[in-house]
């Protein structure tokens, strides 16, 4: 049933992502039924160590931990459960049809491959959308309280990109019920003394030995102390590097520093340049502003997105002389309905947020900034009533009073897109390891499954495939070559090397003394990110990008201050440390996007659209995705490429239109 | 209203566990009433950076009002006086131009002072680890679907699991009890079909852990879930309570 293979002019490379042979439906079947096992009394002898504890990290410690392996769990925050996989609010993919309206797994790998715009490995997603309905079964046996119907039976509520309602949700809290699901599988454990777990620690580097990784260093959040951490396979699952971007919807400690370790050691970072702008977001309020707060994209089943019609009307809104509400409904431009008829506000976050910023652009944007646009269920709440819309979006409603001060049952929301995942991450073969033997990246730190641009509600499918269903089956494959490998010292050079040179990486920070906090340096490339390297690029803006991030980065290493010693608690050295590789990466995604000349998914690139400014691919150079290979500090890295030639679907321009 | 107020902030600073804290007065002006507590204190912490002094530390994460790592006594309400918050959903507008605020950590027996306003609360961790959760292994269960739970239940499940797990219910209490939060868990699983089966088993080990740890008895005063950022409700505590009497009646 194989068609064609739609190769492609990307030169053959060295990369080769080991994907089983045999047709896509039952390449995952095969692997598992040939791949190599460890048996039970060798399992108890061999430790894993799992960087990070959100839903994949969690999910894998737990399962691994249940065949019997010994692991040991970092966790940066007090918690396991306070990992950031908590704030996802609108839910869960899975292919079970529950609602009879055409679903198969067939079509969940068809959406998410689509919605990728075709820049993701065919045979990762087919096993996504495969083993997707057992991690709704096995949450449900967890006791995750899925919203369920008068019946009894699971509910299901519609997502962008899809033409189907296959989302599983816990009201808006779904990402908080299926950690605490993970997490209590994890907790399990730990009360067993499976797992023994690091709460607020911080991985700081991986140590290979003989080219395998076998341990990590990590400090001791609240001592200061930096402390060395030996097993026979590592895996990381330390989430995305959104906040590189520094205005984000991501937590407050989420980093890119072990996806950055990772790749000075020899794992190739992938696609950095795909980054989810997600299109509801509650716009940016001042200079003095943390962080940004997301709104499920779930809000779109029931709220229509507007501007005014008028540009006359949106100066008038903006300058505080006219409400939204003033403007009658010939005078709106429902603008995703217009250019979307057969998808509407269900368009993929991408396209969403690109037309936001296409209004905005072209002065049609609201609030005092003109920087947003209008989520409004006016419609809704006449057609179901108030209740029906609190019942479905409640607390989401109640969050945005709090920070807009505006009751949203009267007035419309409004939002503006924001950073809110990235695509790219730590390269992985088949197996989810990455280029450096015996290391492994799970979750939204991987690039694995979703091309240039994620799904609503497919992270968290993703995050819990990897680390319920993949992980713990492909680990083995690497783990029953290693049973003869004793637990090794950690006073061995290699370990000594690694700490060495972290000391003097902290030593060198410390002694800088400037001026300069570490937040007003993060602020400024943050800017510099979203200004250049943000929902449009081109060439001149990402060339000017790369001479600025240079800029910061000597800035950092001239000007920061840091207060305090490192031998203690020291929140600013923690942040300090993270800076660093921020700047790496954020480098990384502007060289990435420099590269691609094309634009796919959240990547897009002025120079290359359609007449009518949907994103224009060039599956003829850019059907790769790119490796990174790090070669030495101030040195290039080299461009290296996995050719994504497709076999089973045939690609095609997005089309949401029709 | 004014967009931007001068506030007095007492801030507990206190070095280390061992060490004895006291209150500081800081005096920040012109913060914009848009911001929200924990991006005031951001704005504190930058002034002090700058003017070469320690920072204050405070435990924080999301700033959605979900993760559960903010906490805080403020003016002597746990995330502060509005209801239904937590610290850092609260807004600067909350407060008037001139007020005095003041800022400590939670102050509890089983959640010991790490670093000014850091509390240790891994109690909690080890109170789920000692019974909150269903005993399955990933693998091998049965379809979603295959048992239908009333809606009614299901709902009222999705309630109690709502807990973040800050600690704001141990923190007010005059006992310093757990009771809420044990009772949440408990009463979540007890109420699916999946966690009925150790439901007994799970009330006991939770509240012995619970004792063990240092946590006070429940006397009903309400406080916890009148303070609950998430407005779980005290009968929870009813139904635990049913449930660890029947499971000792068995015994």
């Amino acid at each position: 049933m194989a068609k064609k293979q739609e190769s492609t002019a990307v030169e053959a490379t060295k990369i080769d992502a080991r994907i089983p042979e045999g047709v896509l439906a039952e390449k995952w079947s095969n692997y598992k039924a040939h791949q190599k096992l460890v048996n039970p009394s060798n399992k108890r002898r061999l430790d894993i160590i799992v960087v990070g504890t959100g839903l994949a990290g969690s999910s894998a410690a737990a399962s691994m931990a249940e065949l019997g392996f010994n692991v040991l769990n970092f966790c940066i925050q007090d918690s396991p459960r306070r990992a950031h996989s908590i704030a996802a609010q609108g839910g869960i993919n899975a292919a079970k049809n529950y609602q009879n309206d055409g679903d198969s797994v067939y079509r969940l790998f068809y959406d998410t491959i689509k919605g990728g715009d075709y820049r993701a490995r065919e045979a990762n997603v087919y096993r996504l959308a495969e083993v997707s309905n057992g991690i709704i079964d096995q949450c449900v046996a967890q006791g995750v309280p899925f919203a369920r119907e008068y019946g009894g039976l699971l509910d299901n509520r519609s997502f962008g990109g899809a033409q189907v309602s296959r989302t599983f949700y816990a009201k808006g809290q779904t990402g908080q019920q299926l950690l605490l699901g993970a997490y209590s599988a994890l907790s399990r454990q730990v009360g067993k003394g499976a797992v023994k777990l690091f709460s607020r620690y911080e991985m700081l580097d991986v140590v290979i030995i003989d080219g395998r990784a076998r341990g990590i260093i990590a400090r001791n959040l609240v001592s200061g102390k930096i402390e060395r951490f030996f097993a026979h396979a590592v895996v990381v699952g330390s989430g995305g590097y959104g906040n590189t971007f520094f205005l984000s919807t991501n937590a407050m400690t989420s980093n890119a520093s072990a996806a950055v370790q990772m790749y000075k050691k020899g794992a190739y970072i992938s696609n950095p340049a795909y980054c989810q702008i997600h299109p509801t977001c509650i716009p940016v309020h001042g200079e003095t502003q943390s962080k940004l707060t997301l709104m499920s994209e779930s809000l779109r089943n029931d709220g229509r997105i507007w501007v005014p019609k008028l540009k006359e009307d949106a100066e008038a809104i903006r300058a505080g002389k006219k409400k939204a509400t003033d403007l009658k409904e010939d005078e709106r431009d429902y603008y995703l309905e217009r250019r979307y008829p057969a998808f509407g506000n269900l368009v993929p976050r991408d396209v969403a947020s690109r037309a936001a910023k296409e209004r905005c652009d072209a002065g049609y944007g609201v609030g005092n900034t003109g920087l947003a646009v209008y989520l409004d269920f006016s419609s809704s709440i006449e057609r179901l009533g108030e209740n029906t819309i609190r019942a479905r979006y409640g607390n989401l409603f109640q969050m945005y009073e709090k920070i807009v001060d505006e009751n949203p049952y009267k007035m419309p929301m409004m939002i503006y897109p924001a950073i809110h995942y990235t695509m790219g991450g730590v390269w992985v073969d088949y197996e989810l390891q990455t280029s450096v033997k015996g290391l492994f990246c799970i979750g939204e730190a991987n690039f694995s499954d979703h091309g240039a641009n994620r799904l609503g509600a497919s992270a968290l499918m993703q995050g819990l495939a990897d680390g319920y269903f993949v992980l713990p089956y492909t680990i083995q494959n690497y783990l029953a070559d290693q049973i003869q490998v004793p637990r090794l010292s950690t006073d061995l050079p290699e370990f000594d090397q690694a700490e060495k040179g972290i000391r003097a990486k902290i030593e060198k920070i410390m002694k800088i003394q400037g001026d300069t906090s570490v937040d007003s340096i993060h602020r400024e490339l943050g800017l510099i990110m979203w200004d250049f390297v943000g929902m449009g690029r081109n060439k001149a803006g990402l060339e000017t990008a790369l001479e600025k991030i240079k800029a910061v980065r000597h800035e950092f290493w001239t000007k920061v201050y840091v207060p305090g010693v490192s031998t203690d608690l020291n929140v600013e050295l923690e942040k300090a440390l993270r800076m660093a590789d921020f700047i790496e990466i954020g480098e990384l995604i502007a060289r990435d996007a420099l590269m691609r000349e094309e634009s796919c998914g959240g990547h897009f690139r002025e120079e290359y659209q359609t007449p009518d400014g949907e994103a224009l691919r060039n599956d003829e150079e850019f059907s790769f995705a790119s490796c990174w290979k790090f070669n030495g500090e101030g040195e290039e890295p080299e461009l290296l490429k996995e050719a994504l030639d497709y076999e089973f679907v045939h690609r095609q321009q997005r089309n949401y239109k029709a | 209203m004014e967009k931007n107020i001068n506030l007095t902030l007492k801030i507990w600073r206190q070095a280390g566990p061992k060490v004895k804290g006291e209150f500081e007065t800081y005096k920040l002006d012109n913060v914009s009433t848009d911001n929200s507590f924990l991006e005031m204190l951001d704005i504190l912490n930058e002034k002090l950076v700058k003017e070469r002094k320690e920072p204050i530390a405070f435990d924080h994460d999301c700033r959605e009002g979900i993760c559960g790592m903010c906490s805080l006594f403020i003016n002597g309400h746990p995330h502060g006086l509005d209801g239904e918050t937590t610290t850092c959903q609260l807004h600067i507008r909350r407060f008037h131009n001139g007020q005095t605020i003041t800022i400590e950590p939670w102050r509890s027996a089983a959640f010991p002072v790490i670093k000014d306003l850091m509390v240790d609360r891994g109690a909690f961790d080890k109170i789920i680890q000692a019974g909150g959760y269903v005993s399955v292994n990933t693998g091998g269960v049965p379809d979603g679907n295959a048992i239908p739970i009333s809606k009614v239940f299901a709902d009222e499940a999705m309630d109690a699991a709502s807990c973040i797990g800050c600690g704001a219910c141990a923190a007010t209490c005059k006992n310093g009890s757990a009771m809420l939060f044990v009772a949440a868990k408990v009463s979540q699983l007890a109420l699916l079909p999946q966690g009925k089966v150790e439901a007994a088993h799970r009330a006991k080990a939770m509240v012995a852990k619970m004792d063990e740890l240092g946590f006070g008895n429940c006397t009903n005063t309400g406080a916890c879930e009148a303070e609950c950022p998430k407005a779980i409700s005290i009968s929870h505590i009813a139904r635990l309570n049913r449930e660890f009497l029947s499971a000792k009646f068995k015994d």
